[in-house]
C-alpha cells in the first residue's frame, strides 16, 4: 500500500513538473486554465448543462427498453420470424453505420420541415429521438451478446418448469444477461452522455455549445475546461458505482452449475 | 392400465449422428424406472425428449395415454406436469433459493405469492433446506443445490419426475444426501424415470432397470436380474466395466 | 488613358503657373486649377470630364432598382443608370458632391472579386456591398463607410412576429442565429428575449430552422437578411432593422478605389458632407427602410 502511494506521488509529480516547466506553459495556461474566465463562464455553462442532463436521462430510459425489444426480436427462432429478424438486423446495421451527428441533424432539422400536424417541432425532441435510434442499435447488440452468453441450460431449466419463451426471457435470461454486460452498457451510456452535445447542431444551446459561444466571445479556451469538469462530475460517480455493483454481483454468476 | 409414460419407437438425430435409434420404454404409475448405459448412449436425450425439450424425429411419446409428441400440443402445459432435474443443477444464480422454487408456481401456474411461498417452505423444510431459503445458489454446496433443484421441480406438483444423472456432478460425500431425497420420493409413490450411474442405488429403488446401448433399449428387467444375471453380452461387458471402476 | 489624363493635368497646371498667379491674387473659384485637389477640374479621372463608376453585374436590389438596361440585363438585374436603389442613389449623390452632373456619369461592370485586387482600374470608384477588411485595403483604397451594417430580423410571412413594429415587441419570441457572430450579441444585449436563443453552425441550418418554425425570427446582418427574405425564402419578410449592440465590430461598406488614388480623399470628403447634411440618412430611409420594407425597430 505504501509503495503504491509513493510511486503514485512520484509519477504524478514528475509529469506535473515536466508540464509546468515546458517552454509554452505560461501561454497554454493562460489560454486553457484562466481562472477568471473559468469563474465567469461556469454559471452559464452549468445552466446549459441541465439540457444535457435532461436529454441524457430521458434517452437512456427509452434506450434501455427499446434496445432490449430489438435484441429479443432479433433472437426469435424459426423461419416464420425471419422478416422480423431481418428488420432488426437492418436496423442495427443502419443506425450503427451512419454517423450519429448526421442522424441527429437530419431528424432535428428535417422532420419538422415536413410541417405535419400533430408532430412535435422541437429540435430537442428530434435530437433525442436521433440519439435513441442510434444508441439503441449499439445497446441491442450488447444485449444480444449478453443473452447469447447465458448458458442454454438456463433456458432449458426454465422451459422445463413450464415457463413460456417470453417468461423465460423475462425472469431468467434477461436478468442474467444484463448483469453480464454492465461494463459495455456503461461504456455506451457514457458515450450517450457526451453525444448529448450533438443536439447543439440543431440549435439548442447545451454545455459544449455554450462553451463555444464563450470561446468566440473571449478568444480563450478555458470555457471548454468548465464543460469537461461538468461532464466528469456526471460520469465518474456513475463509473465508480457501477464497478461496485458489478463486484457485488459477480460471485453469484459462478454458482448453480452453469458451465 | 395406462402407463404413465409410454415411449414408442422414438428416433432422434443430431446432425448426422443418430442418438436414439428406436427406443421403446414404459413407465407405470408410481413406479421408478432406471436407465443405465454408457456416456453418450442417449439417456439424457431420451429424458429431454420426454420433457419436450427436444423434438423427436419419429415415434411417439404418450403421457397418461395422451400423445404429447403430436402436433398442436401445448408444450408448456405438458412441461408443467413433468418435472426434470439436471446433472448440472441449473439453478437460477440471480435468484434466492426461495425465488428459484417459487418462480414456476407463480408464473407458470399463476399461483398467488403467499400460496407459492408456503408450499415452497414446506418442501424445503421436508428436505432439510429451510434455513437456506434466502441464500443464493453460490453459497450452497453441490448437494444442497441439487436438492434445491429437486424441490424446485417438485414445487410444480408434477405427476412424473425425470432425473438426469443428478448425482454425477457431485463430490462423493454429497451424493448420499441427494440419493436420500430420491429414495424418499420413490417411497412416496412418485412416478420416476431416472438416468443414473449409481448402480447400487438403482438396484435398491428401481422397479425396472433398462440398459440403453447404441440408441436402443438392449435389455430391461427387474434390477436383481439385470445386475446379477444379464442376458446380453454388451450388458455384461458394461456391468463388468462398472464393477472394475468400483462403482458398484 | 490615365497617363494622358495625368499629362493633361500637368500641362494645365504648368500653364496656369506660367500665366502667373502672383502673390496676393486670390485663385479664381470656378473652372481652372486652384489649390483644391478635389475640385472637379483637378481630379484624376479614368476618362477626363467623366466620372466612371463601377459595380457588379448583376446589380441586385435593394442596392440597385428599376428596370434592366445597358449591360445589366436579365432577371434580378437593375440598370445603374436608373438612379434608383440604395447604392445607386449614394453613388449619384457622391458624384454630385464632386461636381458631376448625371449626364457626366458612366457606369462599368466589374466582377466583385476583381474590384479590390491590386493593379490599374477602369473605374474611378466602385461600390457593390464591399465590406471593409484590412486584407482588401492592402490591394486597393477603401473609402470611409457609406453604410454601417446593422442587424435585422428575418421571419416568415403571416406569422405573429412579422407584425411586430417595436423592439419591445420582439422579446417574447424565439430567435436563432449563427455561432460567434455579432448577431448573437445583438440578440442577447439588444432584444433580450425571454425564450432561449438557438445557435447554429451555419446560416443555412438557421434558415432551415426558421422554415421549420423551430425559431420565430432569424437575426443576421441586413444585406443577408434581405437576400434571405426575398430570394432564399418564398414567404420571407424582414421584420425590421435592429439598433446596434455596444460591443462587437462595426462592419461597414466602403467604396473601392485604386491603391493610392488621389480621388480617395475626395470621395471621403463627399461622404462626410453627405453624412453631415443628412443626405445619407435620407437615402437609407428611402431605399432601405421604405422601399425594402425594413423599418427601424426601436
Amino acid at each position: 500500500m505504501a509503495t503504491a502511494v509513493i510511486s503514485t506521488v512520484v509519477v504524478f509529480t514528475a509529469i506535473g513538473l515536466a508540464v509546468v516547466n515546458s517552454p509554452g506553459w505560461p501561454s497554454v495556461r493562460e489560454a486553457f486554465l484562466n481562472g477568471e474566465i473559468f469563474r465567469a463562464s461556469f454559471p452559464d455553462i452549468a445552466r446549459a448543462f441541465v439540457l444535457n442532463i435532461k436529454i441524457f436521462l430521458v434517452a437512456e430510459a427509452v434506450i434501455l427498453v427499446f434496445a432490449l425489444a430489438i435484441a429479443v426480436l432479433r433472437s426469435l427462432p424459426g423461419p416464420v420470424f425471419f422478416p422480423i429478424r431481418a428488420i432488426a438486423i437492418i436496423y442495427t446495421d443502419v443506425f450503427r453505420g451512419v454517423p450519429t451527428i448526421l442522424v441527429v441533424t437530419m431528424l432535428a432539422l428535417g422532420v419538422p420541415g415536413l410541417q405535419l400536424t400533430g408532430i412535435p417541432v422541437s429540435a430537442v425532441f428530434w435530437a433525442a429521438v436521433g440519439l435513441i435510434l442510434v444508441y439503441s442499435a449499439y445497446v441491442a447488440e450488447v444485449y444480444r451478446a449478453g443473452i447469447e452468453s447465458v448458458h442454454p441450460s438456463q433456458e432449458a431449466a426454465a422451459r422445463s418448469l413450464g415457463l413460456s419463451r417470453l417468461q423465460t426471457l423475462r425472469y431468467v435470461i434477461v436478468p442474467q444477461a444484463v448483469r453480464r454486460v454492465i461494463p459495455p452498457l456503461l461504456n455506451d451510456f457514457i458515450g450517450l452522455q457526451k453525444d448529448t452535445a450533438l443536439v447543439a447542431f440543431a440549435g439548442p444551446v447545451e454545455a459544449l455549445r455554450q462553451a463555444g459561444i464563450d470561446e468566440a466571445a473571449n478568444f480563450n479556451f478555458t470555457p471548454y475546461v468548465c464543460t469537461a469538469v461538468l461532464f466528469l462530475a456526471l460520469t465518474i460517480p456513475l463509473t465508480r458505482t457501477t464497478d461496485w455493483l458489478i463486484a457485488r454481483d459477480r460471485r453469484r454468476r459462478a454458482a448453480s452449475g452453469v458451465a | 392400465m395406462t402407463a404413465a409414460i409410454a415411449i414408442e419407437g422414438v428416433h432422434k438425430s443430431f446432425g448426422s449422428v443418430e442418438v436414439l435409434q428406436g427406443v421403446d420404454v414404459e413407465v407405470q404409475e408410481r413406479n421408478a424406472v432406471c436407465l443405465i448405459g454408457a456416456s453418450g448412449s442417449g439417456k439424457s436425450t431420451l429424458l429431454r425428449c420426454v420433457n419436450l425439450l427436444e423434438p423427436v424425429d419419429s415415434g411417439r411419446i404418450l403421457v397418461h395415454g395422451d400423445e404429447i409428441t403430436a402436433r398442436n400440443v401445448d408444450a408448456n402445459r405438458v412441461r408443467r406436469r413433468i418435472g426434470i432435474v439436471f446433472q448440472a443443477f441449473n439453478l437460477f444464480p440471480h435468484m434466492s433459493v426461495l425465488e428459484n422454487v417459487t418462480l414456476g408456481p407463480r408464473k407458470a401456474l399463476k399461483a398467488p405469492k403467499r400460496e407459492a411461498t408456503d408450499r415452497a417452505t414446506e418442501l424445503l423444510t421436508r428436505f432439510g433446506l429451510a434455513d437456506k431459503r434466502d441464500e443464493y445458489p453460490d453459497r450452497l454446496s453441490g448437494g444442497q443445490q441439487q436438492r434445491v433443484a429437486i424441490v424446485r421441480a417438485l414445487a410444480m406438483e408434477p405427476d412424473i419426475m425425470l432425473l438426469d444423472e443428478v448425482t454425477s456432478a457431485l463430490d462423493p460425500e454429497l451424493v448420499g444426501e441427494v440419493l436420500g431425497v430420491i429414495r424418499d420420493l420413490a417411497q412416496s409413490g412418485m412416478t420416476m424415470l431416472i438416468a443414473t450411474h449409481e448402480m447400487g442405488f438403482a438396484r435398491e429403488i428401481a422397479d425396472r432397470v433398462c440398459f440403453l446401448d447404441q440408441g436402443r433399449i438392449l435389455e430391461q428387467g427387474p434390477p436383481e436380474r439385470i445386475f446379477t444375471d444379464p442376458v446380453e453380452v454388451r450388458t455384461q461387458e458394461f456391468l463388468r466395466r462398472i464393477i472394475e471402476a468400483g462403482r458398484m | 488613358m490615365r497617363t494622358r489624363a495625368v499629362a493633361m493635368a500637368l500641362v494645365t497646371v504648368l500653364a496656369a503657373a506660367a500665366c502667373g498667379s502672383s502673390k496676393g491674387t486670390t485663385a479664381s473659384p470656378a473652372g481652372s486649377a486652384g489649390s483644391n485637389p478635389c475640385a472637379k477640374g483637378n481630379l484624376t479621372l479614368v476618362t477626363p470630364g467623366q466620372l466612371t463608376i463601377g459595380t457588379d453585374n448583376p446589380a441586385f436590389d435593394p442596392y440597385f432598382q428599376g428596370p434592366t438596361g445597358h449591360e445589366w440585363k436579365g432577371q434580378f438585374n437593375h440598370d445603374p443608370y436608373n438612379d434608383q436603389g440604395f447604392e445607386d442613389a449614394t453613388a449619384y449623390a457622391v458624384a454630385e458632391q464632386l461636381g458631376f452632373q448625371k449626364s457626366d456619369v458612366n457606369w462599368v461592370a466589374v466582377p466583385f472579386n476583381n474590384s479590390y485586387k491590386p493593379g490599374p482600374k477602369n473605374f474611378d470608384f466602385y461600390l457593390a456591398q464591399v465590406s471593409y477588411s484590412p486584407q482588401r485595403a492592402q490591394g486597393a483604397d477603401l473609402s470611409d463607410s457609406y453604410y454601417d451594417v446593422q442587424q435585422a430580423v428575418v421571419a416568415l410571412q403571416g406569422t405573429p412576429i412579422a407584425n411586430v413594429t417595436t423592439l419591445a415587441g420582439l422579446k417574447s419570441y424565439r430567435f436563432g442565429t449563427q455561432i460567434g457572430t455579432t448577431s448573437y450579441d445583438v440578440i442577447k444585449s439588444v432584444i433580450q428575449p425571454t425564450q432561449s436563443t438557438q445557435v447554429y453552425d451555419t446560416l443555412n441550418a438557421a434558415l432551415q430552422a426558421l422554415k421549420n418554425k423551430q425559431i420565430d425570427g432569424l437575426v443576421v446582418d441586413f444585406p443577408t437578411a434581405y437576400y434571405m427574405a426575398n430570394v432564399q425564402l418564398s414567404n420571407g419578410t424582414v421584420v425590421g432593422i435592429l439598433p446596434s449592440a455596444d460591443s462587437g465590430s462595426k462592419e461597414h461598406f466602403s467604396m473601392v478605389l485604386q491603391k493610392g488614388s488621389p480621388l480617395t480623399q475626395c470621395v471621403n470628403g463627399a461622404l462626410s458632407a453627405l453624412r453631415a447634411d443628412g443626405t445619407l440618412a435620407q437615402i437609407q430611409d428611402r431605399w432601405l427602410n421604405q422601399a425594402a420594407h425594413a423599418p427601424n425597430l426601436q
